[in-house]
C-alpha cells in the first residue's frame, strides 16, 4: 500500500496538504458548533433572553455549519480528484509495465490475472484511497481535538467514554476476526458457484446426453447450501453492528447525564451551571470521539481487501522483463530475410529440463520452412525466440546476420509478420484489424489485397458494411476460421521480410488452407516463411521441414527425404494419412 | 462485502428497471412464501421506530430534571429570609429593644443612685445631667445615645441584669448592644453582638422541619448582607455556598434522584428493547433474504436444464452466470437492507410528523420547511451523482475492454508495433474515466456533509422560531427541546428512504433479469409420453425420413433429407468448419425437434420417446472436451452409479489412458484444473472413457483434429475404433481412413447436407466431396 502511495503526484500531495488544512478547519468548526448549540439552548432556557441574542447565536452556529459544509465540499472535491488521478496514473503505469513484460513473466501471472490487476484491483485501491484519505485524516484530528477539549472536565465522564470506546473496539476486533476471514471463503464459494454453473452451461450437451441434470443440480445445491449458510452467518453477525453501535451511543449519552446529575447534586451552587454546560458539550463531543473511532475501525475493515489488491499490483511492478532492448534500428548488413539458429538451447529460468536443445539451422531468403512435432516438442517456443518473446538460454538467434538481441525491438518487429495460433481480433472494423499497428498503413488497396490473399474476401464482402464491418472484441461475431483468416491478412498487409505462422491454419478446412497458401506463396515470393503446423498436409510442400521431438531437432529435409530418413516424421505422417495415401504421392 | 450497513448515505448508481411496477410486483409475489416472517420483521421495525420516538422525550425529561438542580429556589430564599429576619424588622425591633434592655430610669433608680455610698459625686452629677438631657429631648434613640456617656456604676443600676424569655442578659451585654445600635452603620455587625442578645433576636426555630440555630441565622445574615445590591448570579451562588448547611439545604435547588433513576431505568429498557427489536428484525430479514436468494439460485440452476438448447445459442454463458451471482446478490442485499429501512424510516417519518403536529403546528411547519429546503438540494445532487456514476461505469467498461484486448493479444500488439497506438487509445479512455470518476466521486461524497448541514439548519430554525413562540407564551421550553429531537428524527429517515429506494430500484432491475430467465419458455413437457425404448432392446436401425430442419422457422437448412443406417454401420459426417455438422448431432440427440419428417430408432419415432430416453440410447463424445474441476475419477464416472474401481481401470486400460493417469501424483484422484498437466489429447481420451462407461447402443463421435500431439492422436483413434465396434455410429470425420471406410458419408456445407453416399460414389460424382477430398493431395500450397 505504502509503495503505491509513491504514485501520488506533486499536485496530489499539495491537494492532500490543503485537504489536511481544510479538515482541521472543518473539525474546528464542527467542535465549535456544540458551544453555540449549548449557548442557544441556554438562552432559550433562561427567561428574559432577547430574541436577537438567540438569532445572533443561531447565525453563528449556522455559519459554523455552513463553513464546515463548504470545507467538506472542497475537501471532497480535492480528494475525489486525488483518488481519480492517483488511479489514472497507477493504471497507466501498470498498463505500460505489463506491455513491457516478456512472455515469460506474463505466463507467470496469467493474462486473466493481469487484467483483473489493472482493472478491479486499481478500482479497489482508488476506493480505499478516497475513503482512507477522508477518514484517516479527519478521524484522528477529531479524536485528538475533542479529547483535549473534554479531558479535564471530569474523570468519571472520561472513564465512561474510554470504556465505551474499548467495548466498541473489542467488538469490532471480534467482528474483524470472526467475519473478515469468512468473506474470503464466501468469495471462493461464489467462484465455485460460478464454476459449477459455467460447467453446466458449457457442457450443456454432455449434461443432457448423459441425463446428468440431477447430478449437476445436486452439485449446485451443495455449493448453494454452503454459500447460503456462510452468507447468512456473516450477515447476521454484521447486522449486530448497527443496533449495538446505537445502543452504545445511547448508553453513553444516558450515562453521561446520569453521572452529570450526581456531579451536579454534590457540587457547589456556583459550579453547577458550568458542570451542566460541560455535560451537554461533553455528550456531543463524546459522540464525535466514538464516531471517529468507528470510522477508523471501518478503514481497518476495508484495509485487508485493499492490501490484497495493492500486493497484487506491486507484484507486477516488482517484476522486470529479462529482455533488454538492443540499439540497432537500421539495416547494418546486406542480408535480408535470413534466419540462423546457432546451437540454440532454451529452458525456463527455474526449470530443470531444456525445452530446446542445441538447435542449429539456417534459412535463406525466400525459403519456406516448416516445423513439425508433437505437443511439447518445442516448435512454438522455437519460433517465439525470433521476435524475442523469450531469449535463448544458450546459443544465438540471428536475423539478417545479427543476433536478435542487438536490435531495437521496433526495428526487429517491423521485419516480421507474425500470426498467432489463437487468432487475435481487436475491437474495430475489418480494415482496422488488417491495417493494425505500425508499418502496416498501406491504404485501402493493400488492405483489400491482403484480405483477398488471406481468402477472407468472400465472407468480408458478405458482411453488412464489408471492410468497415465492426468486429467485436475477441472476434465473437466471427467463426474460428474467419478469425484466423483476418489475422493472416493482417500479417500480409505488412509485407514483411519474414512471415511466422504459429499453427495459424488449424481452424481452416483443408481446401481453404491449401488455396490460401498457394495464393500467399505467389504474393510473397521475396519473403521468408516459417510455418508451425500439426497437419502434414499443410507442410508437405515446404522447402525445408524441421522435425522436433522433445526439444531436439531430429530431422531436417523435404517431405520425401524425411519420409525415408526420419522415423518421427514418418510416424506423424502415418497417423494422419493412410499408407496407401502416402504411397499415392 | 456487506459491511457498512447503513452508515451514512452512500449513493451508488444503480441500473433502472424497464418496468419498475411490474418488477416489484413480481418480486413481492415471489416473496409470498415468506410473508409472515417479513410481516413480523417489519412490525419489529415499526416497534423500534416507536421506541425511537419515545426515547428523546424521556431524555429531555432527564435533562429538565437535571437542570432543576441548577437554579436557586427564590421563593424558599424569601421564606427563609423572612423567617430569620422576623425579629429585626423595623416594627418588631422597636418593640423588642426596650424589652431586652429593660431600662430602669425611674424614681427607685434615681433614689438608689443618689443615696448610694459607693457612687461618687461626680458620677451622681453625670446621672443628673443625663436626666436633664432626657427632659429636653426625649425618645429611645436619645436615651441610648446618652446612656453610653454614663459611668459603669450608674449603668449597673439602670441596666440591671435581666431575664428575657429565660435568657439572662447582663449589663455589659446591654451596653455592648447599645453600642452596636448606636454605631452609624447601615448594617449591624452581628458577630460582635453578645450571644445572649443574638439568642433573643434570632431564636432557634424550625423551618421546613430543619432546626435553624441562632448561629446559623447569624451567619446567614452576615453572608447575605455582604451581597451588593447589584449582584450577579455567580456572586449570589458563591455566597449561598458559604451558608450554613442547614439553611443551604432548604434553599438549595434539588435534583430528584428518584426521578433520574426512574428515567434512567426506563431509558435503558427502551434502548435495550429497541436494539433487540431491530436486531431481531434484521435477523429475520437476513434469514428471509438468504433463503429467498438460495431459492432463486436453485431455480435458475434447475432452469438451465429445462431450457431448449436454442436458448444457449443466443445467450452467452456470462449472461446466465451474472444472473446467478450478481443479480441474485443484488436482490438479496436490497431485501436485507432496504425493506426494513423503508418501513422503519417511514414509521419514524410519519411518527415524528404526527408528534410534531400534535405538539405545535407552527413549529412542525418550520421543521418540515427547513428540512425540505435541504432535500431539494439533495435531490439535485443525487441526480447529478447518478448521471456521472453511469458515465463512469460506461467509460470504465470501455477502458477495461481495451485493457483486456491488449493484454490478450499482447504478442500481436508488440510484433506489429501497436504499443504506441494502444497507449494513445489507453490514455484517451483513462482520461475519460478520470474525468467522470472524479465527478461521480465528488457528487456522491457531497451527500453526507449536506445531510449534516440540513440537520443543523433545522436545529437553528426550530430554536429561533421556538424562542419567539416561547416569549409570546405560546409554547413552553420543553416543546423546543422536543422539536430539536423531532427535526433529527425527521431528516434522517428521508435520506435513508431515498437510499433504500435507489437500492430497491436496482433490485427491481435484477429481478427483471432473473425472472426473464426463470420465466423463459421451457422445452415441451413430455410427461405424457409413456413409451420407453430400453437400451437392451435397441438393434441399431436409424432412419431419417424426409427430415426438414432450420434453427429459425423461416430458414430451413436441411431440406427433405432421408437416409438409413443399419445396425453396426458407420456414418461419417464431413464438411468444412462451420458447415453445421453439429446440427446432425442436435437432431439425433433430440436437442432440437425436426420441423418436418421424422427420425426413427428401430422404427420408433424419437418424437414418441422422452428426451431422456433418447439420450440414454446414445454415447456422445464431442471434440470440445468437457471436463470439470474435480478428480479424474469423478470426471470419468460422472453421473453413473455403481462403477467400481476395477471397471474404471479396465475401461481406462481399453482407452489407453490408464498409464497416464497412474503417472499423475494422485492417480485417479488427481484434480483436473486448467493447468497444463493434462493435454488436449488426454482430455479427449478421458471423455472417451466417460463415454465407454455409458456403454449405450448408439454412438456419436467427434474425431480429434489439430492441437493433439501425434502419439496421443494415435491412442485416441485406437480408442475411438474400439468404442465404435458393433455399434451404429455417427462420426464427425476428419480422418481420411474414417471417411473411406464409412458405410455412409453425409457431406455438409453451409448447414445443409448437399451430398450423401459411399466414398467411391461421391468421388465419381466429382462434386463438392471430391473437391474437398482431393484438396489434400494435389500438389498444392507452398510450392
Amino acid at each position: 500500500m505504502i509503495k503505491l502511495i509513491k504514485n501520488l503526484s506533486k499536485r496530489d500531495w499539495i491537494f492532500i496538504f490543503i485537504s489536511i488544512g481544510l479538515i482541521v478547519v472543518q473539525v474546528w468548526l464542527d467542535l465549535k458548533m456544540p458551544d453555540y448549540m449549548s449557548e442557544v439552548t441556554k438562552l432559550v432556557q433562561t427567561e428574559g433572553s432577547k430574541i436577537e441574542e438567540i438569532i445572533v447565536q443561531g447565525i453563528y452556529m449556522l455559519l459554523c455549519a455552513l463553513g464546515s459544509l463548504l470545507a467538506a465540499i472542497v475537501v471532497g472535491y480535492l480528494i475525489s480528484n486525488i483518488g481519480a488521478s492517483f488511479s489514472m496514473r497507477t493504471r497507466k503505469k501498470l498498463f505500460n509495465k505489463v506491455e513491457s513484460l516478456g512472455m515469460e513473466e506474463i505466463k507467470l501471472f496469467k493474462t486473466s490475472s493481469l487484467i483483473t490487476r489493472t482493472t478491479n484491483d486499481i478500482t479497489n485501491i482508488e476506493m480505499f484511497v478516497i475513503m482512507g484519505l477522508q477518514l484517516l485524516i479527519k478521524s484522528p484530528i477529531t479524536v485528538i481535538w475533542a479529547v483535549t477539549k473534554i479531558l479535564n472536565k471530569s474523570w468519571q465522564w472520561s472513564a465512561l467514554t474510554a470504556g465505551i470506546v474499548v467495548i466498541l473496539l473489542i467488538f469490532i476486533g471480534i467482528m474483524i476476526m470472526l467475519v473478515i476471514p469468512k468473506f474470503k471463503i464466501i468469495q471462493k464459494l461464489i467462484d465455485k458457484l460460478n464454476e459449477v454453473t459455467r460447467e453446466n452451461l458449457t457442457g450443456i450437451r454432455v449434461v443432457r446426453a448423459f441425463n446428468a441434470e440431477d447430478y449437476q443440480e445436486k452439485k449446485f445445491e451443495v455449493v448453494n447450501n454452503d454459500l447460503t449458510k456462510l452468507q447468512m452467518f456473516t450477515q447476521r453477525m454484521m447486522s449486530i453492528m448497527q443496533p449495538l453501535m446505537f445502543l452504545l451511543m445511547y448508553f453513553l449519552t444516558l450515562f453521561i447525564y446520569v453521572i452529570g446529575a450526581n456531579l451536579i447534586k454534590d457540587a457547589l451552587m456556583v459550579d453547577r451551571l458550568n458542570i451542566f454546560g460541560d455535560m451537554i458539550v461533553f455528550s456531543s463531543y463524546a459522540i464525535q470521539v466514538i464516531m471517529s473511532f468507528l470510522m477508523l475501525a471501518f478503514v481497518f475493515i476495508f484495509l485487508p481487501r485493499a492490501q490484497v489488491s495493492a500486493k497484487r499490483i506491486n507484484e507486477v511492478f516488482n517484476t522486470h522483463s529479462k529482455i533488454i532492448d538492443g540499439k540497432i534500428d537500421k539495416s547494418v548488413t546486406k542480408e535480408k530475410g535470413t534466419i540462423e539458429f546457432k546451437n540454440v538451447s532454451f529452458k525456463y529460468p527455474d526449470a530443470e529440463e531444456y525445452l530446446l536443445k542445441n538447435i542449429s539451422f539456417k534459412i535463406n531468403k525466400g525459403e519456406t520452412v516448416a516445423f513439425i512435432g508433437s505437443t511439447g516438442s518445442g516448435k512454438s517456443t522455437l519460433i517465439n525466440l525470433i521476435p524475442r518473446f523469450y531469449d535463448a538460454t544458450d546459443g544465438e538467434v540471428i536475423v539478417d546476420g545479427l543476433n536478435v538481441k542487438e536490435y531495437n525491438s521496433k526495428f526487429l518487429y517491423n521485419k516480421l509478420g507474425y500470426v498467432t495460433q489463437k487468432a487475435v481480433i481487436f475491437n474495430g472494423s475489418v480494415s482496422y484489424n488488417v491495417n493494425y499497428g505500425d508499418n502496416g498503413k498501406k491504404g485501402k488497396k493493400a488492405i483489400k489485397e491482403a484480405i483477398k490473399i488471406a481468402q477472407a474476401e468472400d465472407f468480408v464482402l458478405k458482411m453488412e458494411d464489408k471492410y468497415d464491418y465492426h468486429l467485436a472484441a475477441n472476434g465473437t461475431n466471427l467463426s474460428g476460421g474467419q478469425k484466423q483468416r483476418i489475422s493472416i491478412a493482417r500479417a500480409i498487409a505488412r509485407n514483411p521480410e519474414i512471415y511466422i505462422f504459429d499453427d495459424s491454419f488449424s481452424a481452416l478446412d483443408y481446401k481453404t488452407d491449401s488455396i490460401l497458401r498457394k495464393e500467399l506463396k505467389k504474393y510473397t515470393k521475396e519473403s521468408t516463411n516459417l510455418i508451425v503446423a500439426t497437419r502434414i498436409g499443410t507442410i508437405m510442400d515446404a522447402d525445408k521441414i524441421i522435425v522436433l521431438d522433445k526439444g531436439e531437432c531430429v530431422g531436417i529435409g523435404t517431405h520425401k527425404e524425411l519420409l525415408n530418413s526420419c522415423k518421427v516424421y514418418k510416424e506423424i505422417a502415418l497417423s494422419q494419412l493412410s499408407k496407401e495415401e502416402l504411397e499415392n504421392e | 462485502m456487506n459491511n457498512g450497513r447503513k452508515h451514512g448515505p452512500q449513493i451508488v448508481g444503480v441500473e433502472k428497471p424497464k418496468d419498475l411496477k411490474m418488477a416489484l410486483k413480481k418480486l413481492f409475489k415471489s416473496l409470498n412464501k415468506y410473508k409472515n416472517k417479513i410481516f413480523v420483521a417489519l412490525l419489529l421495525a415499526v416497534f423500534g421506530s416507536i421506541l425511537t420516538l419515545i426515547a428523546p422525550n424521556k431524555l429531555s425529561d432527564l435533562v429538565d430534571e437535571i437542570s432543576k438542580g441548577l437554579f436557586l429556589n427564590k421563593e424558599k430564599l424569601e421564606i427563609v429570609t423572612k423567617e430569620i429576619t422576623s425579629n429585626i424588622s423595623e416594627d418588631s425591633f422597636k418593640i423588642i429593644v426596650p424589652e431586652i434592655l429593660d431600662l430602669k430610669i425611674d424614681q427607685t433608680s434615681t433614689y438608689k443612685i443618689l443615696n448610694s455610698n459607693i457612687i461618687n459625686q461626680n458620677d451622681k452629677d453625670k446621672y443628673m445631667d443625663f436626666l436633664n438631657k432626657l427632659k429636653v429631648s426625649n425618645g429611645l434613640q436619645y436615651t441610648l445615645k446618652y446612656i453610653l456617656e454614663l459611668p459603669t456604676s450608674i449603668t449597673n443600676i439602670i441596666l440591671p441584669i435581666s431575664n428575657y424569655n429565660g435568657i439572662e442578659i447582663n449589663t455589659e451585654d446591654k451596653i455592648l448592644f447599645i453600642n452596636i445600635m448606636n454605631e452609624d452603620k447601615e448594617s449591624i455587625d452581628l458577630k460582635s453582638m453578645p450571644n445572649s442578645i443574638n439568642k433573643i433576636l434570632f431564636p432557634e426555630s424550625i423551618i421546613e422541619n430543619r432546626v435553624i440555630t441562632t448561629k446559623d441565622k447569624v451567619s446567614f445574615i452576615s453572608v447575605m448582607s455582604s451581597i451588593d445590591e447589584e449582584y450577579n448570579v455567580n456572586e449570589l451562588y458563591s455566597n449561598i455556598d458559604k451558608l450554613p448547611i442547614n439553611i443551604k439545604e432548604i434553599i438549595e435547588p434539588k435534583i430528584n434522584l428518584d426521578i433520574v433513576k426512574y428515567i434512567t431505568v426506563f431509558l435503558i429498557i427502551v434502548y435495550l428493547l429497541n436494539s433487540i427489536f431491530s436486531y431481531t428484525g434484521y435477523f429475520i430479514m437476513t434469514t428471509v433474504a438468504n433463503r429467498y436468494a438460495k431459492g432463486l439460485r436453485t431455480k435458475i440452476s434447475n432452469k438451465i436444464n429445462k431450457l431448449p438448447l436454442k436458448y444457449f445459442d443466443n445467450n452467452t454463458t456470462g449472461d446466465v452466470l451474472s444472473r446467478v451471482t450478481n443479480d441474485v446478490d443484488m436482490i438479496s442485499q436490497s431485501l436485507n437492507q432496504s425493506l426494513d429501512t423503508i418501513v422503519s424510516s417511514a414509521a419514524l417519518l410519519f411518527g415524528s410528523l404526527i408528534m410534531m403536529f400534535y405538539t405545535n403546528w407552527i413549529m412542525a411547519i418550520t421543521a418540515i420547511i427547513s428540512s425540505l429546503f435541504g432535500f431539494v438540494f439533495m435531490a439535485i445532487v443525487l441526480k447529478k451523482s447518478q448521471k456521472y456514476f453511469f458515465q463512469r461505469q460506461e467509460n470504465l467498461g470501455k477502458l477495461n475492454g481495451h485493457i483486456e484486448e491488449i493484454y490478450s493479444g499482447l504478442n500481436v500488439v508488440k510484433v506489429y508495433n501497436g504499443v504506441e497506438d494502444s497507449n494513445k487509445q489507453f490514455d484517451l479512455f483513462n482520461k475519460e474515466v478520470y474525468e467522470t470518476s472524479r465527478k461521480s466521486q465528488f457528487f456522491s461524497g457531497l451527500m453526507q456533509p449536506m445531510m449534516i448541514f440540513i440537520g443543523n439548519f433545522g436545529y437553528v430554525a426550530v430554536c429561533i422560531v421556538g424562542a419567539l413562540l416561547t416569549m409570546n407564551d405560546v409554547i413552553s421550553f420543553g416543546v423546543i427541546v422536543a422539536f430539536i429531537m423531532y427535526v433529527r428524527l425527521f431528516t434522517q429517515p428521508m435520506a435513508r428512504i431515498a437510499q433504500a429506494l435507489t437500492t430497491l430500484q436496482g433490485a427491481a432491475a435484477s429481478t427483471e433479469r432473473v425472472f426473464e430467465f426463470v420465466d423463459e419458455k421451457e422445452m415441451i413437457d413430455e410427461s405424457n409420453i409413456k413409451k420407453i425404448l430400453k437400451r437392451k432392446d435397441v438393434e441399431g436401425n436409424i432412419e431419417f425420413e424426409n427430415v426438414s430442419f432450420g434453427y429459425e422457422e423461416d430458414k430451413t437448412i436441411i431440406k427433405d433429407f432421408s437416409a438409413k443406417a443399419l445396425p453396426g454401420q458407420k456414418i461419417a459426417i464431413v464438411g468444412p468448419t462451420g458447415a453445421g455438422k453439429t446440427t446432425m448431432v442436435n437432431l439425433l440427440m433430440k436437442f432440437y425437434d425436426v420441423n418436418n419428417g421424422d427420425i426413427k430408432i428401430d422404427g420408433k419415432s424419437i418424437k414418441e420417446l422422452k428426451r431422456e430416453n433418447v439420450h440414454s440410447l446414445f454415447t456422445m463424445v464431442l471434440q470440445d472436451t468437457w471436463l470439470f474441476n474435480g478428480t479424474i475419477k469423478e470426471n470419468i464416472i460422472y453421473n453413473h452409479k455403481d462403477v467400481d474401481d476395477e471397471t474404471l481401470q479396465k475401461i481406462c486400460e481399453t482407452v489407453g489412458i490408464d498409464h497416464f493417469i497412474k503417472t499423475l501424483p494422485n492417480g485417479y484422484d488427481s484434480l483436473i484444473s486448467d493447468n497444463d498437466s493434462v493435454s488436449a489429447g488426454q482430455r479427449q481420451l478421458l471423455t472417451i472413457a466417460r463415454g465407454m462407461i455409458n456403454n449405450a447402443p448408439l454412438l456419436i463421435l467427434d474425431e480429434a483434429t489439430s492441437n493433439v500431439d501425434t502419439r496421443t492422436e494415435e491412442l485416441v483413434q485406437k480408442a475411438m475404433d474400439k468404442i465404435t465396434e458393433g455399434k451404429t455410429s455417427f462420426i464427425i470425420a476428419h480422418r481420411l481412413s474414417t471417411i473411406k471406410n464409412a458405410d455412409l458419408i453425409l457431406v455438409m456445407k453451409d448447414g445443409n447436407i448437399i451430398e450423401q453416399g459411399k466414398h467411391k460414389d461421391l468421388i465419381n460424382k466429382n462434386g463438392f466431396y471430391a473437391e474437398l477430398y482431393n484438396s489434400q493431395f494435389t500438389k498444392q500450397g507452398i510450392n
